[in-house]
């Protein structure tokens, strides 16, 4: 396993449904402290900084302008992604690569609690000519591709409320998490309908919380750091964003960027060189889709295995231990942050209630939302 | 340092317009296309895709990196978009060296695009919306108030006039008339600028760069693949970017402090010691008069409060010591924010290829220097070039 770059430091404010007590500048501030204690660095000492976020999510035009002083950035090499916090991660990794500095920090961030009217707001990510005139809430875009994939895979809707009664489960032992909650499988199928054969309760709610990490080149690494979690493998894909041109029923993008990832770190079999994942769930067919995406499982074999407790914690392949999306809250830009802290807890031992045995090497997968086909995946090991 | 040596093999840009009638999508297609074109090409070449774009608010589209996929050649390839507001042109392709230099990749599509004519009737509507919610939106500012306090500082510093600052726009107008995709190129005269109407004193209309659509393209090649396809690789062998504080009534705004951090970067990168001899040709970045004079100050090119004396020495003009904005900059080529940075960074590659045709400075130059500005009155962000 080559081991040249490492997360070394890690900084979350949690995540809750709304934060009406502290700003986005709070919450990035909290974060980033955390973080560079973790690591034991000064922001003085951080070569470089990427921070994440979205113009419309944020409320702000060019939203990047306020990033650098609640990092401790100011004067100092900083630039935004507005993509994942995964990409965000990616473009730290690429410039540790370089050469170019030994330090870098990532920054992400959600204030989803500041929109109300986020629907209308994703509809504005549709193309203007051919697909927003048709003026429909956006989450018909994630009920017509369960609907395909559903019906090309067989996969049940049984086995995407099996997602969500885990999922939210899952998330009642992580205190980090901000929507966990014990359901019975019939509760979620007889929530009320949303777009065929999305119903209420398979659409993750939003959370408020902020991630920040460090990274460093191996040398600095061991130096600082004597749990160092090492980046293996990253990749980031994207597909097609028109509605007419995609395929409904695969996850083209999260196949892709896992290929990529696989091919850095190495890994021919993965599923069993991967111990654990943390992939998006952003509605409940999405982690099973992803799963099967990301050569884990077979197509079709997803839903099985969710029916069957394969991907609980006590399963074999343990998918969301911290509860993902639908138990912790989608987190806009930063739901890939919430990814990589959670496999960073668990390849550390630090998961607390949540924590798997004998975990080695851990995946993070997030996709950018509606209506994107935007995947970023990491893979890390201890 | 022993950092893997990127070079710039290819670059297209369309023309620039007030209102142009492609779609962004098309604007980023026609000018990735004419990069790849420029050296010969294809999609399939291509390792991966890095975007800039500013404020999703001029095209008008959530996430508008996402939406630009396929119309930049990302379809199904690695693609990330970066930005810093008005900085992003040059950060775009320091965003591609990243790329290219980690060693995960061997060329990189960079493309910058902007659509401001969607924000109607006027993109400074979009505008009022970087400011901060709470201490400054109530106020209802505009971009052209905030340079205004800027510029009336940097005059009464300095003791410049308005006069003197006047010239900038005279040059660069006259620059662009040799740009084939320039939007207001022009003959002016210094009374023309001052009898202009006043916008908000001291600026005057034709102080300001326009609101533009376009876009623009480079190639980015590792050296193993650049001295295979080109024979006149430009090499980027200096970077820098750089944010100041997000609280700008606190700084003396007098001088760029964020340009000169990200100059030193990128100046001690490439081993500069002396940017004023050693820097041939230079395209810092001017949405305003003022700021060609502001940045080449920041940028090390002359002592704070010599750019006027450059200026009026013919330092700066085409045929001068150095020539700086030949191109025309955004004052005559046109401003479509990101991709008016990828603009400057194409002039200083044509000028070291000795490609710029009417344009051309003398001396056969050979090491440039690009450098944009934005948000807050806080981005530097600097790319030295070398052929």
């Amino acid at each position: 396993m080559t081991k040249d770059i490492a997360v070394i430091g890690i900084g979350t404010t949690g995540f809750r449904a709304t934060t009406p007590d502290l700003s986005y500048r709070e919450l990035t501030y909290e974060a980033a402290k955390k973080a560079y204690m973790d690591a034991g660095v000064e922001p003085k000492q951080i070569g470089a900084f990427v921070a994440t976020s979205e113009d419309f999510c944020e409320g702000y035009s060019i939203a990047d302008e306020y990033s650098p002083d609640q990092l401790g950035a100011v004067l100092k090499s900083i630039y935004t992604v507005p993509g994942d916090f995964i990409q965000s991660m990616a473009s730290g990794v690429m410039m540790l690569k370089s050469g170019l500095y030994d330090i870098v920090a990532v920054q992400g961030l959600s204030k989803a609690s500041n929109m109300i009217t986020k629907p209308y707001l994703t509809d504005f990510a549709l193309d203007p000519i051919y697909n927003r005139p048709l003026k429909e809430h956006s989450d018909y875009i994630a009920g017509m591709e369960m609907n395909r994939y559903l019906y090309e895979t067989g996969t049940s809707r049984e086995a995407c409320a099996q997602v969500v009664v885990k999922n939210k489960r899952n998330a009642m032992t992580n205190p980090l998490a901000g929507h966990g909650c014990e359901l019975t499988l019939d509760y979620v199928l007889d929530s009320p309908m949303v777009s065929y054969p999305l119903s209420e309760l398979d659409i993750s709610p939003y959370s408020d919380g902020a991630v920040v990490i460090v990274m460093a080149t191996a040398e600095t690494a061991l130096s600082l750091s004597d749990k160092p979690i090492w980046v293996r493998g990253i990749g980031w894909i994207s597909d097609t964003p028109g509605l007419e041109t995609r395929d409904w029923a695969k996850a083209v993008y999260a196949q892709m960027a896992a290929d990529m990832a696989y091919k850095m770190a190495g890994i021919r079999s993965p599923r069993s060189e991967i111990d654990f994942v943390e992939i998006s769930d952003e509605f409940s067919y999405k982690e099973l889709q992803h799963l099967e995406a990301l050569r884990l499982c077979s197509p079709g074999e997803a839903g099985l295995l969710t029916l069957e407790g394969a991907t609980e914690i006590t399963g074999e392949l343990p998918v969301n231990p911290s509860g993902g999306c639908l138990g912790v809250g989608s987190l806009l830009e930063c739901t890939g942050g919430q990814k990589i802290l959670d496999v960073v807890l668990q390849l550390r031992g630090e998961a607390g209630k949540n924590q798997l045995q004998d975990v080695s090497t851990g995946l993070a997968m997030s996709w950018r939302g509606l209506p994107t086909t935007t995947g970023a995946v990491a893979i890390l090991s201890n | 340092m022993g950092l893997r040596r990127v070079a710039i093999v290819g670059a297209g840009i369309t023309k620039f317009y007030r209102y142009t009638q492609e779609t962004p999508k098309e604007l980023a297609y026609e000018a990735a296309k004419m990069a790849l074109d420029s050296c010969e090409m294809t999609l399939n070449d291509i390792d991966c895709v890095s975007l800039g774009t500013a404020p999703d608010a001029f095209d008008g589209i959530h996430m508008n990196g996402e939406y630009l996929v396929d119309g930049a050649g990302a379809y199904r390839k690695p693609y990330m978009r970066h930005y810093v507001g008005g900085g992003t042109g040059v950060l775009s392709p320091i965003h591609g060296w990243f790329h290219v230099a980690s060693g995960m990749f061997d060329t990189c599509l960079v493309v910058a695009e902007e659509k401001m004519s969607s924000a109607f009737p006027h993109p400074a509507g979009a505008f009022l919306t970087i400011f901060d919610h709470t201490t400054e939106q109530p106020l209802y500012p505009t971009l052209i108030w905030i340079f205004a306090i800027e510029m009336h500082r940097f005059m009464h510093k300095h003791g410049y006039t308005k006069e003197e600052i006047a010239q900038v726009a005279v040059k660069n107008k006259r620059n662009a008339l040799d740009h084939p995709s320039a939007q207001l190129g022009a003959e002016i005269t210094v009374e023309d600028v001052l009898n202009s109407e006043v916008m908000a004193y001291p600026v005057n209309r034709l102080d300001i760069s326009p609101t533009s659509d376009g876009a623009a393209a480079i190639v980015l090649a590792s050296e193993e693949v650049a001295r295979r396809v080109t024979e006149k690789p430009i090499w980027i062998d200096g970077i820098g970017y750089c944010l100041d504080t997000a609280y700008w009534c606190n700084r003396d705004l007098y001088y760029p402090d964020y340009v000169e951090v990200a100059a030193r970067q990128a100046y001690e990168m490439a081993g500069i010691k002396e940017p004023s001899k050693e820097i041939h040709v230079a395209e810092p970045y001017d949405p305003f008069t003022y700021k060609e004079l502001h940045h080449i100050e920041g940028l090390q090119l002359c002592k704070r409060g010599d750019s006027v004396k450059m200026l009026l020495d013919g330092v700066t003009q085409r045929d001068g010591n150095l020539p700086c904005c030949p191109s025309g900059g955004a004052l005559g080529v046109g401003n479509p924010i990101a991709a008016t940075g990828l603009m400057k960074i194409i002039e200083i590659f044509l000028q070291l290829r000795e490609e710029a045709g009417p344009r051309q400075v003398p001396g056969k130059p050979t090491c440039g220097v690009a450098q944009a500005w934005g948000d807050l009155m806080q981005v530097g962000t600097v790319v030295v070039m070398r052929s």
